[in-house]
């Protein structure tokens, strides 16, 4: 999924966000699931890393960059500008489901949520599809055995799972440190392959079971007063009856 | 009929439930539920608790609770199934989705009919009302949007559910909570919250001797995680914690918009900066720029006590 870098606007007739010329880069939350897919190429605990994006031609740009941080190959499901905004967790979920069956990973990382539609859920549905175990806001996962140990960020503190594998993970921010991909590996990415398809060709219903029935403008909270020192700001708490 | 699925105490989603209007139901599931059962069954609003009791649900693992929800769904057909938009309601929640084949609905803030609903888009800066065609409705609530349910006053009838699940794999092996005798973040009035401003954990103590002398909370921006000052689960923001307590102070946090998400829905907000330009001024309502350093110790000794 792509990440919309900007301050919102609403379309006139408030039926989504204006996303023409705003730059679009990858969402942070895959960026951390791509560094952590590296590193376990690094250690040899995977052989090959395949990255998957589903949206417009845009999307292109960054499975490329995907591939100049370390990943091996490429596939580009295409859905047409504009309805790209149609495209919910149930449907990319499904797109994924399909593109598993073809590929047969061990594991499958995705980032936890996307910072535009805020859903969380594209993980948990998928494993769902697949009935796979899933390790949802990972911080650390480690391998061993056939088996993963995650360490999730849970609403307490942290939990600790073990997974069989195969696999789904959401990446947490915390799971890593994404690397910025140096000019060599940009040149080489270009070399690597990006296979394309459709929703159609993998035989996937991507109709928006959600009908947006309109995008607002959330109420604007107004500043208030500064105050000059501690003192003042004691007694508007207190009269507020907040002390 | 509605269900709505609990793990522990009071939560605002019973509340987003009784909305809807028709009987609210509730599932307690775990290895240990008696007591989470027992409070359950005291929410006026609630008719019917179930209680799934078994080891195999232990640390309300996912694969298992979701196991048990299709049991249970298949047995009653309900049409709208919510749960709190916490870690836990989120993580079980889709995928339940998935064997349902319906769209899980993240996160409402409000229920306009027993298909449309409203929620937050792009870190709370728009607003978008959808409608749900399907059969029947997922759905997780933030709890800052409705009221807290009542505690008393109600007597729902509790039903053991026999609990058959063959998850060999995944399996829960321990939790490393938090320990604090504080209230809990995402439901107190009082929240004092640290930012980068704070430089290290250790200046965090002085929050915390505050956070006493005010019974309040303790929070902390997405920066003082990520530095390591506090643990993960003080994070306020679009990617942590929701809250909107009565009182927010907001100590050494500039404001990015990620961190407003969290906690612009807060009665007061108060902001503690010595940056007279920080973003966070443009949302509090009592704005100081000063030292914190200087600023919070102050406010310690001006609380008797």
């Amino acid at each position: 999924k792509q990440w919309y870098q900007r301050r919102v606007a609403i379309t006139a007739g408030s039926l989504g966000v204006v996303t023409d010329g705003v730059k679009h880069s990858m969402n942070p939350f895959d960026e951390n699931a791509i560094e952590e897919a590296v590193r376990m190429k690094q250690k040899k605990i995977v052989k090959e890393i395949v990255v998957a994006s589903c949206g417009p031609s845009q999307s292109q740009e960054t499975i490329r960059t995907a591939l100049a941080m370390g990943a091996d190959r490429g596939i580009h499901v295409e859905v047409p500008a504009g309805t790209d905004a149609d495209l919910q967790p149930l449907a990319v979920a499904k797109i994924f489901s399909k593109l598993v069956e073809k590929e047969k990973p061990d594991l499958v990382i995705l980032g936890k949520q996307a910072i535009d539609d805020d859903a969380n859920q594209t993980t948990q549905l998928l494993a769902g599809m697949l009935d796979w175990p899933q390790g949802t806001m990972a911080s650390v996962v480690n391998a061993a055995d056939g088996r993963l140990t995650i360490t999730r960020e849970i609403d307490g503190g942290l939990e600790d799972i073990s997974v069989s594998l195969p696999a789904v993970i959401s990446a947490d921010l915390r799971l890593n440190e994404p690397r910025y991909a140096t000019l060599p590996n940009i040149m080489k990415a270009k070399k690597k392959k990006i296979e394309k398809m459709t929703p159609e060709n993998l035989g996937v219903d991507i109709t928006p079971r959600l009908k947006i029935l309109n995008v607002v403008d959330p109420p604007v909270r107004q500043a208030g007063e500064k105050v000059p020192d501690v003192s003042t700001l004691m007694e508007k708490l207190k009269e507020k009856g907040h002390l | 009929k509605q269900w709505y699925q609990r793990r522990v105490a009071i939560t605002a989603g019973v509340t987003a439930a009784s909305k809807l209007g028709g009987p609210v139901h509730a599932l307690v599931a775990g290895d240990a539920c008696q007591e989470a059962a027992a409070a359950a069954a005291k929410i006026p609003g609630i008719e019917k608790v179930f209680v799934a009791e078994s080891d195999s649900l232990k640390g309300q693992i996912a694969e298992a609770v979701s196991a048990v929800l299709l049991d249970v769904q298949s047995k009653n057909n309900y049409s709208h199934i919510l749960a709190n938009g916490t870690v836990f309601g989120k993580n079980i929640l889709p995928r339940l989705g998935a064997k349902l084949d319906v769209a899980p609905i993240s996160d409402i803030v409000e229920v306009k009919s027993e298909n449309t609903f409203v929620r937050t888009i792009y870190a709370g800066n728009a607003v978008q009302t959808l409608e749900s065609v399907d059969p029947v409705k997922l759905i997780t609530v933030r709890g800052t949007a409705f009221e807290a349910a009542a505690d008393e006053g109600g007597s729902a009838a509790t039903e053991a559910v026999e609990v058959v699940v063959n998850n060999d794999k995944s399996k829960w092996l321990e939790a490393k909570l938090s320990k604090s005798d504080r209230p809990e973040l995402a439901s107190a009035s009082i929240v004092i919250s640290g930012g980068r401003g704070l430089k290290n954990g250790e200046n965090f103590e002085m929050l915390y001797t505050l956070a006493d002398k005010m019974g309040a909370a303790v929070g902390a921006s997405r920066a003082a995680v990520d530095a390591g000052y506090v643990p993960s689960d003080l994070q306020v923001g679009q990617t942590g914690k929701m809250i909107a307590p009565d009182l927010y102070i907001a100590v050494g946090i500039s404001g990015a918009i990620q961190h407003l998400a969290g906690m612009k829905d807060s009665k007061t907000i108060v902001a503690i900066n010595k940056d007279g330009e920080a973003p966070i001024f443009q949302v509090s309502d009592y704005g100081l720029v000063d030292d914190l350093f200087k600023a919070v110790p102050e406010m310690i000794n001006s609380i008797d006590g």
